[in-house]
């Protein structure tokens, strides 16, 4: 085998290992955003709406921004619903950002929609009769910077400052039903579920591709990390 | 809970940063890809870019500015200036904004509001409001008329009733600039923030005025704004980003302090 034959198997073969992230798309946000910030952190990742690829990939990210009704309609028209339980069910580490964090439990009040079941419990909107120090009431959806209390360490947040804040835009949040599933929690109005956590899934309620260097710390964690839960 | 934001805002022309003082003898000021890094380092919590191009032609240097943005900054921005068409809020949310700003385009066409909400999410589309004083009248109860064309054009819309229903079309936040205050460094227009801020259940932005630091504090403690807009205050060197958030945590504000 000729030398320069060498360096394009090499580079074929990593092109095929570092694409082994697969966000999944399904027609719910904005996906560009989080392949932007893994390019930042040098991470290259497909994104894709078929059920084959996400099955194959090594690492998944499941973003989303919009309604659940229609999110939930769209997974299972692509077959997407089954290939993310199967992708659990494997051990494989996988990300849920924002509404692919509600759709992770078993329904959405939202739409009146029954979501994936992978961790029990509701999806709830914020209630806008109660309110915030120093405001009227609260302003629905809960947009922009909030600090998340973490409940015990976790592989996703190693380095990352307890202080450190992350940016949300959601008027729905995740009520899990066990305790062990909440990882971490941040107040608006009320304490809610900001993190979620079953074995080798980790769903956030922030955007942490938006959330500056805390968020790509995140990122880059969830890049390198295991998908075993070591508490 | 939740931190108030402190967004500054960049004029963007043909690919460069400018600063308009009350809309007129705009300055070449740089390289708006460099100062959105250097705010980002700053702690700001996002931004805001206005592009200014005159000619529709030249537009596509402002998509490029933003796709050079979104792969240096890892914050939410938003893009506003001469977006008119779902098509166009299409072409800068792919480029990597977070957020559009509509202005003028939504009182020539509310419906718009609406489409932008439907296509991207109401989390998407920001109603920017140019607003300036009025003695009140039937047609203006709140004293407070809608402007376009920087400034140049009343509308004979009241501010207020405006803004609910920018609400009502499904705008996810209001950008409100007082006309008035803007330029003048002499603090924003609070009894317009707080009138705005208290009237509506989606997120303001004051913007319009700040000269000072204590004018960012009143904003929020007596303007119940949500976020305040910023420009000359920090990109003349008066202040940094990080003394106006360690100034407003000292006066007990909440504000983002770990970046």
């Amino acid at each position: 085998m000729l030398y320069s034959d060498f360096c394009i198997l090499t580079s074929v073969f990593y092109i095929l290992l570092f694409a082994m992230i697969a966000i999944i798309d399904y027609k719910a946000g904005n996906l560009t955003s989080v392949q932007r910030a893994l390019a930042f952190l040098g991470q290259d990742s497909v994104i894709t709406s078929s059920a084959a690829d996400v099955l194959a990939a090594e690492r998944v990210i499941f973003p989303g921004v919009g309604a659940a009704g229609t999110a939930m309609f769209d997974l299972m028209r692509l077959k997407l619903d089954a290939a993310l339980v199967e992708t659990y069910g494997r051990g494989k580490p996988l990300l849920g950002i924002c509404l692919g964090t509600q759709i992770v439990m078993d329904r959405s009040e939202e739409n009146q929609t029954r979501c994936l079941g992978i961790i029990k419990g509701e999806v709830l909107r914020f209630p806008e009769a109660i309110s915030e120090p120093g405001t009227r009431r609260l302003k629905v959806p809960h947009m922009g910077w909030n600090r998340v209390n973490l409940k015990r360490e976790h592989s996703l947040f190693v380095g990352i400052d307890p202080q450190s804040e992350f940016y949300f835009v959601h008027s729905y949040y995740p009520a899990p039903r066990d305790r062990r599933n909440l990882l971490g929690e941040t107040i608006y109005g009320i304490p809610f579920a900001s993190v979620l956590t079953s074995a080798n899934l980790v769903a956030v309620q922030f955007h942490p591709e938006k959330s500056g260097r805390p968020g790509l710390r995140l990122l880059s964690n969830f890049c390198v990390w295991d998908g075993k839960d070591h508490a | 809970m939740l931190s108030k934001r402190i967004i500054p805002c960049l004029d963007v022309r043909d690919g460069k940063l400018t600063k308009g003082i009350k809309f007129k003898g705009n300055v070449d000021i740089g390289d708006p890809v460099e100062m959105a890094a250097f705010y980002y380092d700053q702690g700001a919590d996002e931004l805001v870019f206005y592009d200014i191009t005159a000619s529709y032609e030249r537009r596509d240097i402002m998509i490029e500015t933003v796709r050079k943005v979104a792969e240096r900054i890892f914050i939410p921005f938003s893009v506003g200036g001469g977006i008119r068409t779902v098509e166009d809020m299409r072409h800068v949310l792919l480029a990597g904004a977070e957020k559009v700003s509509i202005n003028s385009a939504a009182i020539r066409e509310p419906g718009l509001i609406t489409k932008g909400a439907e296509a991207f999410g109401s989390q998407a589309i920001v109603l920017g409001m140019d607003v300036k004083r009025v003695p009140p009248s039937e047609k203006v109860p709140s004293g407070y008329e809608m402007v376009i064309d920087g400034g140049r054009t009343f509308t004979g819309l009241d501010a207020l009733a405006w803004a609910k229903e920018g609400e009502r079309l499904g705008a996810g936040e209001i950008c409100l600039n007082s006309i008035d205050a803007d330029g003048t460094q002499k603090g924003y227009e609070l009894r317009l923030t707080k009138l705005i801020a208290t009237s509506v259940n989606i997120p303001v932005i004051a913007s319009g005025g700040a000269g000072a630091m204590e004018h960012i504090h009143e904003v929020f403690a007596e303007g119940m704004a949500d976020a305040a807009l910023i420009a000359s205050i920090t990109h003349y060197g008066t202040h940094t980003v990080k003394e106006i958030k360690s100034y407003l945590h000292e006066k007990g504000i909440k504000v983002r302090m770990s970046w």
